[in-house]
């Protein structure tokens, strides 16, 4: 997956200052799991569905970022802003017809925010995300309004995008970032809604990536899309779209339940639009329902309702919609996944 | 003829025959309702707007946190964001810096600087977000970037991208200007920076001001407090914003109702000069009323006659004073600022709101006032007997009811009783209360007192077997006192509170001149802007400083600023060597002290200035606690010292004692004291040549005693302006009264002219008579105002600002008021009375039937 960009930003972090993404790396664990601090940005993304005790469903959302602000090398303040840690929580229910979400940001230090190496542990104030040592997730985040409270269990083997963890988002070949994905997470645990708990289980994806340089300049935004099959197989694919039509860059992958994976190459990776939603907040145009081909196979995207825009520009500025999708195969039900569109309100900058 | 148009028909013959005396009834009514509403107008703009500036730091925080010294540890922020209950905890970190290229203005080179964690701060204290440039939102972050409002990118003259040069401590650093704060209040001075770089550059490592705390919705918040409170320990205050706003209050409340008293007190001598005023239009027209009761014209018909008048007048004189009050107030602030020039609200753009409930209440204040005037004179001229009436020589017996001895005795007995009672919420209400029955007292005792002094007078002259004038004037005083003393009703309230003002503020500055020369016993002192919470000065620079040649003493200071309580202002704690021996040589002590030699065994010893003493109960002999170093230590009050610098209260003590508490060696200030032979200029280039010289603040003693009184002259320029307001008052009292006087003895004149009194001894009887009488009442005045200064002085100014002061008299000033009353009350006798004898003798006597 890729998120966002939100620190609308960058002018004056310089580059340099940060080390490059590079092809021969390899990923090891568990210290991959953890944070990458000479590198500008990185994510943890969990995405998933999942059902109450009475069959209904909800989409989840919940992603932790790092983000390194290329100031305050010297300054011995605990307050000295050097890594900030933004988190986004989003719930989506049919019921309430458009995306619920909650974002906090702070400056590391104090033991009050901070994202750690090693191992997977991510915490603002009281939103926090662990992995714990037999491999699997903890998410503890209350808002205001809901909050969730899963355990994530992994089901299959992660999965290394692109070239063993290498992943590339432009022609440049420094325009790339390291990334590996959880699918099949099995999720059981809690929603708190109205301060009233109630049991969930479901199944999750989770992405871990981190870059210092991403987007290409002719970028205007991207599409993205993490499922979990039916069948077992798990499918990402996305693509980063040029400014003024056609696309930067695309990319597919689709392993089976027995743990085959096939890559895609960009000219093999295609989104078509099928239906568009106006949002009545920012007027943006998103294409909600969409068409992907990868190489032979057609995956069609219907979103789980129209509204799952997350609309942050009180805090940090940027607006994506990120939802809740179910994908049918040849007019089949094919499995659920989580749609992510950017860049449809303003371009970003990365 | 209807009634209606009978009235208007009484009223306006009336004002048309006597239009001098009209005018100065409305002129006297409209400056106290004038004076009264644009001080009220004053203050609460300059309050408003101070706490709508000082609450949008503070943000919508349900709580704060503060310690007792200016800044603790940041270690409690974690403590506290993990708190239960507290939904959001925001820390701030609060301090003022030097900015190097206003140095030369003494009072006024420093630029508040907050730090905030704007991501913690975004829900509490919006306002204080900087506006970065667009689409570069984290450039908060920058260790260079600081923020700054409208007024201080004017004040300091910066645009978005400029670099700022500001102190730190002996350091120069340079900033850049990252943007602006939008939604400061106008004229408000402020700069933010990101809290992890302002602790960093500015050196607070470590350090917080305070933290905002926002709770978590269904908290109880008293609950919540107690409970935080209890868990902090006594290090800390957790305080509401309306205990905040009661700080600020109370930062100037003693000033603002001072300030209130002395505009009532203008009211006050309105009144007299109404009353007079009105009084004498009626018992000059005493005929006119007794006719027309002859004629059916009823009681009850002439009384509302009457106070129809008093309250047209009043109408016109309460709308023209609310206008003239409203341009005042306008005119003040734009040319003085909204602290009248005194600084009790520095930074502040204040503007004036007309609120429509304040001018109601004040047209009320003077409707009542002229009606108060009106009622008793009209009520004796309706209870009048005709017939007694329209005979000639009434005038007098009419008002004789009005002197009562024992009502003036009362008042007076009143008024010694008020001045033993305590402040009322630390406001000296009795001592105004004191003054007011003073003044009524002291009045009403007048008709007594000048029949007294006038037959004794008239005693000696009859002796002497005098001239015609001389006696006819003592007759007239001796005999008719009543009327003489509603003239001099005016010129006593006036002429004893102008007394009272001179000599208090006289007072003040020859104690505050001698104070000065106290404090400041160095030749020079060296400042330098402080690092953190430390002192400018370290170990050493200070020795730098002490090594340098030319100089035979040098001292070193340290000061920084207390809370003991959370709705009080700070109080100041400075460190300095102290002769033990005798401290009233370093201190200007008053007679509250304990000797060095009588000092218990193991005490640490403090001075406290008087305000301790009034305000935190600081007795000498009594063992205190102050949040000073680690813990908080027991000290012992060792003497009271005077301090008019700060009214909210400051401690001396020891600079071992502190350093020794503290571990903290530095410094703020330097006194230093030339060799003999050594020239200004040469010590100036010796500060100049150390490696820090150019970071140095050095001023003069003398200069500094010479802004101080400065400063002093400012604050009471009010002041001034409300005793030209109430000479001016008097003088309209004798003029108004005079002239009605004698037009109401046109026909005595008349008289006199027939049995071969001459023009000119007539006009030389009245200027006599004025004179005689304003004499008098300039010596009565003097007495009283005397009275009342020994109240502003012991009581008002003890209570209100907790200092007290030596009393001085202003002998030639003084003098000059009471001449140019005297002056001035003889000519307007002479010109009211060539007016009076203008006419003919006999068509003068010839209404004598």
């Amino acid at each position: 997956m890729l998120l966002i960009s939100l620190l609308a930003v960058n002018t004056f972090a310089d580059t340099a200052k940060f080390k490059a993404v590079v092809p021969d790396y390899t990923l090891t664990f568990p210290h991959d799991y953890g944070v990458h601090d000479d590198f500008r940005i990185e994510w943890w993304y969990i995405t998933g569905w999942l059902e109450t005790e009475n069959n209904k469903p909800l989409g989840f959302q919940v992603t932790f970022f790092r983000y390194a602000t290329g100031q305050n090398k010297d300054n011995p303040s605990r307050f000295a802003a050097k890594y900030l840690i933004i988190a986004h929580l989003a719930l989506s229910d049919p019921a309430v017809g458009k995306l619920m979400h909650e974002e906090k940001t702070a400056r590391e230090g104090f033991d009050l925010a901070y994202a750690k190496q090693g191992n997977t542990d991510v915490k603002l104030d009281d939103w926090a995300l662990v992995r714990e040592e037999d491999g699997r997730y903890l998410v503890d985040m209350q808002g205001s309004d809901f909050g969730l409270q899963l355990s994530l269990t992994p089901t299959q083997m992660m999965l290394l995008q692109d070239k063993n963890g290498f992943s590339r988002k432009g022609p440049k070949s420094e325009q790339a970032s390291y990334y590996y994905s959880e699918p099949h997470l099995s999720v059981t645990g809690t929603v708190i809604r109205h301060n009233k708990p109630v049991s969930v289980t479901g199944r999750a994806w989770l992405d871990h990536e981190w870059s210092s340089e991403y987007l290409d300049p002719d970028a205007d935004g991207w599409d993205w899309v993490g499922a979990n099959l039916d069948d077992g197989s798990s499918l990402m694919a996305f693509q980063i779209r040029r400014k003024n039509g056609g696309k930067v860059w695309a990319y597919a992958a689709l392993r089976d339940a027995s743990g085959h994976v096939v890559f895609f190459e960009p000219e093999q990776v295609e989104f078509t639009p099928i239906r568009t939603w106006q949002s009545p907040h920012t007027d943006a145009v998103y294409p909600v329902a969409m068409r992907i081909r990868t190489d032979e196979i057609v995956w069609q995207l219907t979103p789980l309702f129209d509204d799952q825009e997350l609309d942050s520009r009180q805090s940090t500025g940027t607006v994506y919609w990120e939802g809740a999708v179910t994908l049918s195969k040849d007019g089949q039900p094919a499995g659920q996944g989580y749609l992510e569109l950017t860049g449809y309100v303003q371009p970003l900058e990365m | 003829m209807k009634t209606a148009s009978l009235s208007r028909w009484l009223m306006f013959g009336e004002w048309r025959a006597h239009y001098v005396q009209l005018l100065a009834v409305i002129l006297a009514i409209a400056l106290g309702v004038a004076l009264g509403f644009s001080i009220h107008l004053i203050n609460t703009a300059a309050l408003n707007e101070f706490s709508a500036a000082s609450k949008n730091l503070t943000g919508q925080s349900d709580l704060q946190v503060h310690g007792k010294q200016s800044m603790f540890d940041e270690e409690l922020f974690p403590m506290l964001v993990q708190y239960q209950g507290v939904e959001l905890a925001s820390p701030v970190l609060e301090f003022d810096v030097v900015v190097p290229e206003k140095l030369e203005n003494r009072r006024d080179h420093k630029l508040k600087v907050m730090g905030i964690d704007m991501f913690r701060a975004t829900e509490i204290s919006p306002d204080l977000l900087g506006v970065t440039e667009e689409g570069n939102q984290l450039d908060g972050l920058s260790d260079d970037a600081i923020f700054l409002s409208p007024a201080a990118m004017e004040w300091l003259q910066v645009e978005r991208g400029d670099a700022l040069q500001l102190r730190v401590g002996l350091q120069t650093i340079t900033l850049r200007v990252a943007g602006g704060l939008v939604r400061a209040r106008a004229g408000q001075r402020l700069a933010v920076m990101d809290i992890g770089v302002a602790q960093w550059r500015f050196e607070y490592l470590g350090l917080l001001s305070r933290i905002e705390l926002k709770l978590a919705p269904g908290i109880n918040h008293e609950t919540f407090k107690v409970k935080l409170d209890d868990t902090l320990g006594e290090h800390y205050f957790v305080t509401e914003s309306i205990e905040q706003d009661a700080r600020v209050a109370n930062m100037s409340r003693a000033y603002r109702v001072n300030l209130n008293m002395l505009a009532l007190m203008a009211l006050f001598t309105g009144t007299f000069l109404v009353f007079s005023t009105q009084a004498l239009s009626i018992i000059r027209r005493r005929h006119q009323f007794a006719l027309l009761r002859v004629l059916g014209m009823t009681r009850h018909q002439l009384l509302r006659q009457v106070i129809l008048e008093g309250i047209i007048l009043g109408i016109i004189g309460s709308l023209l004073g609310l206008a003239f009050g409203y341009a005042i107030a306008a005119t003040a602030i734009h040319f003085l600022g909204g602290d009248l020039g005194s600084s009790f609200f520095p930074g502040v753009q204040a503007n004036i709101h007309f609120s429509p409930l304040a001018a109601i209440i004040f047209f009320m204040v003077g409707m009542g006032v002229t009606l108060l005037g009106t009622i008793v004179p009209a009520w004796e001229a309706a209870q009048a007997k005709p017939a007694p009436a329209l005979k000639s020589g009434g005038e007098e017996m009419a008002i004789s009811k009005r002197s009562m001895p024992w009502f003036a005795i009362i008042c007076l007995t009143l008024a010694m009783i008020f001045t033993q009672l305590p402040p009322v919420f630390e406001l000296p209400i009795f001592g105004y209360l004191a003054i007011a029955q003073l003044l009524v007292g002291g009045v009403a005792l007048m008709p007594r007192f000048a029949a007294w002094i006038f037959a004794f007078l008239m005693r000696i002259r009859g002796q002497n077997n005098s001239g015609a004038v001389a006696t006819l004037v003592m007759a007239r005083l001796a005999n008719a006192p009543h009327q003489a003393s509603i003239a001099l009703g005016g010129v006593l309230v006036s002429f004893s509170l102008m007394v009272a003002m001179a000599i208090m503020v006289t007072s003040f500055r020859v104690s505050v001149e001698e104070w000065l020369g106290h404090v400041l016993p160095a030749d020079l002192y060296v400042k330098a802007a402080s690092i953190g919470d430390q002192g400018g000065f370290q170990l050493n620079e200070q020795k730098a400083l002490a090594d340098l040649p030319g100089f035979a003493r040098v001292d070193f200071f340290r000061s920084l600023q207390l809370i003991l309580d959370p709705v009080r202002p700070e109080i100041t704690l400075m460190a300095r060597p102290i002769d033990m021996s005798d401290p009233s040589n370093t201190i200007p002590m008053t007679d509250a002290m304990i000797a060095s030699t009588l000092l218990p065994q193991d005490v640490i010893p403090i001075w406290v200035s008087e305000a301790m003493v009034d305000l935190y109960g600081y007795d000498v002999g009594k063992y205190v606690t102050l949040p000073v170093g680690m813990g908080s230590q027991q000290f012992f009050v060792a003497g009271v010292w005077r301090d008019y610098g700060r009214q909210f209260g400051a401690v001396q003590m020891q600079l071992t004692d502190y350093q020794t508490l503290t571990e903290d060696y530095s410094s703020n200030t330097v006194g230093l004291w030339l060799q003999p032979g050594t020239t200004a200029s040469k010590v100036e280039s010796v500060l100049r040549q150390l490696p820090f010289g150019d970071a140095l603040e050095i001023s003069w003693s003398g200069d500094i005693r010479t802004l101080s009184l400065q400063i002093f002259d400012r604050s009471f320029a009010i002041t001034y302006l409300l005793e030209m307001v109430a000479v001016v008052i008097g003088l309209l009292g004798v003029a108004a009264s005079f002239s009605a006087q004698t037009l109401a003895r046109v026909k005595e004149f008349g008289m006199l002219r027939h049995i071969g009194v001459k023009r000119r001894q007539i006009l030389a009887l009245l200027a006599a008579e004025g004179g005689l009488l304003t004499g008098l009442g300039i010596m009565l005045g003097f007495v009283l105002g005397w009275s009342i200064s020994l109240i502003l002085v012991f009581i008002v100014n003890p209570q209100s600002f907790h200092w007290t002061m030596q009393m001085h008299l202003p002998w030639g000033w003084l003098t000059i008021i009471a001449a140019v009353m005297l002056v001035a009350a003889a000519i307007t006798a002479l010109i009211a009375g060539r007016h009076a004898i203008s006419g003919s003798a006999v068509r003068a006597v010839r209404e004598d039937w």
